[in-house]
């Protein structure tokens, strides 16, 4: 077993991804995830690769798509204004079928907003990064340690299904350190036919490509992406119960608001309230299979988000109106205390008991 | 009557695709494609070039190259062209690009793919309008020059004035060459076809990022015949955005372009002396 | 959760807190526990105030923002005035009294006002008043083994800076003594 190393989340994004094979990297600094592009500044040329600070969020993208286009394992990262800059070149990524790492260590917003934690980007991650009939793989660690196992994850989903793959975490993840096992790197990764490499006079010209002017044919495509996107809902789905087997009470939160409510849960057992916690690591595609079988049994959902409440609505897209779904946020950057948290789980508990 | 002896004079270069284009008739990019193709044929590299396309009328090209090609969101074929390049620094890497992608929307990735000297070709066409959406004012418009969305004549008061690309560029120590030329004249074709090919053997030979910027018409846009763009063209673009070379490292007399920046720099203490300060 | 230390450590930038915590953070590493470090980031990192969390835990440890710190190592008098009112009754607060003007008003919590900037410098171990502090607070909770403090100080002072690890190991001593 390898050893555990003591590292930021920002900085393990960074080098699990070298780990994963991508030797290429274009970035441009934006709080708070300016260590990752640092790091990958100082380790790339060490390892052969490629760090290169674009003139934009928008050229770094478009880079990522190059290198990708090109054959190799690619990546970008940002935080959640800078992902803004970023949509129109993830679109192209997801029309044109090229896999791809993007990573969203997201801050309060809209707007300039604030370097605080957020998670107000769920929508955007899950609905719409970007014009167009799309979706993307949507990873959201909760620890330092699947900070690294999710980004090794997020290649290989990538190349699958050849789809771009967003890791979103946030800037308490990026910003704190855990203990972390890194795996060796790996060696070769996986064959590429479709790259365009040059086809050295011995097979037909590869085109990567997303404009189809003829609407039947760019009707078809989409619906063989959608095919792809069926068999990801099939088998991608990730999810972590904690507590949740005879649970009344479901609280469910993703990444660092995981990491909060989990403390609610337990404070909440103590009380002799039956909590759980439901924590969603594929955000797209949604674990819905994992918590309709909670609803068997849960009298009440409390979904805990930093943010004005996006994912709720995943939520309640699965309970229905077969248990209330309530919902406790903080945005801007505050990150909710456990405490308040409890208050809401101790105030849901009251009202499902009647 | 003895047979003569039939010799092929004239062909379709083998890397342009035998395919319909979607061309207006008496348009450039026939042309400009067509010596790419020439270019890509005589140096023997369409196995092992890259082609990225723009969006704009070029937006098809894609399936008019016979080397491998890339399709670029519009404006940036120089950030999908260096991904490309850096990824695979052996082949051979161009973007395709007009005036509205390369010198309004992809501004910042024209400067700054020349300023870092990427070892790329770009083939860039000036004609002064926005072709395929129908005739809008394009950056290079020149000043009270009538389009759709300057229908009273390009304002300069509002509007504001064309972006020289080539003087632009050529005060950036990256590029290793840049030349404006036209086709209008077998001539100018010929002077064109020889500036394009410079700019791939430059990069093939490690000298560095080149621009070739070809002074072209839109008669279609333009509303006159093809004769009476090339006209007004010669009128009007030609004294604005004159035809040369406004950078030629080598020519210039140096070793590379880092030869060139360094004498650039003065006497800049980091630049001249080296090492992390 | 008895087996949690949940530290923040507070006051100017520059003054090494982060990589103080850093220390008790590779301690709780090298000992196998379940640790967390999270600093304060943004514009308050340019010589403004800073802050760090550093929870050790026998148990996953859940928010690594620490609202109820059960211990603090406060090196300025606005750390105190913020982060004073949190500890939890029964707590240990090391203050570096040679930077701050009041003692703590909590009689509920344990309080240890030492000069450890000027102790530190007066040692001859100047700039290290934040690994004073640390010795202090190991010298009153013993959250790891003595040993395993000093292979943090070996781990947590990059490879670059090793020359100042013995400089470390006796700001450590000195901390520990006061």
């Amino acid at each position: 077993m390898a050893e555990k190393v003591l590292m930021k989340g920002n900085e393990v994004l960074a080098e699990s991804a070298m780990r994963a094979g991508c030797k290429f990297f274009f970035g441009y600094p934006i709080t708070p995830q300016t260590e990752l592009s640092a790091y990958m500044a100082k380790r790339m040329p060490k390892c052969g690769g490629t760090f290169l600070q674009a003139e934009s969020e928008i050229a770094a993208i478009n880079m990522v798509y190059g290198a990708s286009a090109a054959g190799a394992r690619a990546m970008t990262s940002s935080s959640s204004p800078g992902i803004s800059l970023k949509s129109e070149g993830v679109s192209y990524i997801a029309g044109a079928d090229l896999p791809a790492v993007i990573i969203n260590v997201m801050r309060g917003g809209p707007g300039l907003g604030s370097i605080q934690p957020s998670q107000s980007d769920y929508w955007q991650a899950t609905r719409a990064l970007g014009h167009g009939d799309f979706q993307m793989v949507v990873y959201a660690p909760s620890t330092v340690q699947e900070m690294a196992d999710y980004t090794y994850k997020a290649f290989d989903v990538a190349d699958e299904y050849r789809t771009p793959v967003m890791i979103l975490a946030d800037g308490m993840l990026g910003q704190m350190m855990e203990p972390v096992e890194l795996r060796d790197p790996i060696e070769e990764i996986p064959e590429r036919p479709w790259a365009t490499t040059g086809h050295n006079n011995e097979r037909e010209h590869n085109i990567v490509n997303s404009l189809y002017l003829d609407a039947d044919l760019l009707d078809q495509m989409n619906h063989e992406r959608y095919k792809r996107y069926e068999k990801i809902i099939a088998t991608e789905q990730a999810s972590e119960e904690f507590l949740c087997d005879d649970a009344d009470i479901i609280v469910v939160a993703f990444g660092a608001a995981a990491r909060i409510a989990r403390n609610s849960v337990r404070a909440a057992r103590e009380q002799g309230i039956k909590a759980g916690l439901f924590r969603p690591i594929t955000l797209w595609p949604y674990p819905t299979e994992a918590l309709e079988k909670t609803v068997a049994h849960a009298k009440g959902y409390l979904s805990v988000e930093m943010n004005m409440g996006q994912m709720v609505e995943d939520v309640r897209l699965v309970v229905g109106n077969r248990a209330p779904v309530d919902f406790y946020g903080r945005a801007g950057g505050v990150i909710p205390t456990p405490a308040e948290v409890l208050d809401k789980i101790v105030a849901l508990n009251e009202k499902v008991g009647e | 009557m003895a047979e003569k002896e039939e010799k092929l004079v004239f062909e379709r270069p083998k890397s342009l695709l035998p395919v319909v284009t979607n061309f207006c008739p008496g348009c450039t990019h026939g042309i400009v494609h067509r010596l790419v193709a020439e270019t890509i044929d005589e140096l023997g590299i369409e196995g092992k070039t890259v082609g990225v396309t723009p969006v704009g009328c070029s937006v098809m090209g894609y399936n008019f190259f016979g080397c491998d090609m890339i399709e670029a969101a519009h404006g940036r074929a120089p950030a999908v062209a260096t991904g490309v390049k850096r990824v695979r620094p052996d082949n051979v890497v161009y973007a395709y690009q007009g005036d509205g992608d390369l010198a309004s929307i992809g501004t910042a990735e024209t400067v700054h793919t020349a300023t870092r000297g990427e070892n790329i070709t770009i083939i860039f066409i000036n004609n002064a309008i926005y072709g395929m959406t129908g005739g809008q004012m394009a950056p290079t418009s020149l000043p009270n020059q009538v389009t759709q969305t300057s229908p009273y004549g390009r304002d300069t008061s509002s509007a504001g004035y064309p972006v020289r690309i080539c003087e632009l560029l050529s005060t950036l120590d990256g590029p290793a060459y840049l030349e404006r030329v036209c086709v209008d004249t077998p001539a100018h074709v010929r002077k064109a076809k020889k500036a394009i090919k410079k700019g791939f053997q430059y990069q093939i030979d490690g000298v560095g990022y080149s621009l070739i910027e070809v002074v072209s018409t839109c008669p279609t846009n333009w509303g006159m015949t093809p004769q009476d763009s090339f006209e007004w063209m010669r009128e009007n673009m030609l004294p604005y955005y004159p035809l040369g070379v406004y950078r030629d490292v080598l020519a210039e007399g140096y070793e590379s372009v880092a030869d060139a920046a360094l004498k650039r720099a003065g006497d800049s203490k980091i630049v001249v002396e080296g090492g992390a300060q | 959760m008895s087996n949690e230390m949940r530290l923040i450590l507070a006051g100017f930038g520059g003054q090494g807190l982060l990589f103080g915590g850093k220390v008790i953070a590779y301690a709780g590493l090298i000992d196998d526990r379940e640790v967390s470090w999270l600093p304060s980031y943004g514009p308050e990192m340019r010589g403004g105030t800073a802050n760090c969390s550093v929870t050790l835990s026998d148990e996953p440890i859940g928010s690594p923002l620490i609202t109820d710190p059960t211990a603090l190592i406060i090196m300025n008098q606005p750390s105190l005035d913020k982060f004073e009112d949190a500890i939890v009754p029964g707590g240990v607060i090391v203050i570096d009294s040679a930077l701050t003007n009041n003692a703590p008003t909590r009689t509920d919590v344990e309080s240890f006002m030492i000069p450890a900037t000027s102790a530190a410098e007066e040692a001859g171990l100047a700039g290290l008043a934040n690994i004073v502090c640390v010795g202090k607070l190991w010298s009153e909770l013993a959250f790891c083994k003595r040993e395993t403090l000093d292979a943090a100080i070996r781990k947590a002072v990059p490879a670059r800076k090793a020359a100042l690890v013995d400089k470390n190991l006796e700001a450590l001593e000195l901390g520990i003594g006061l």
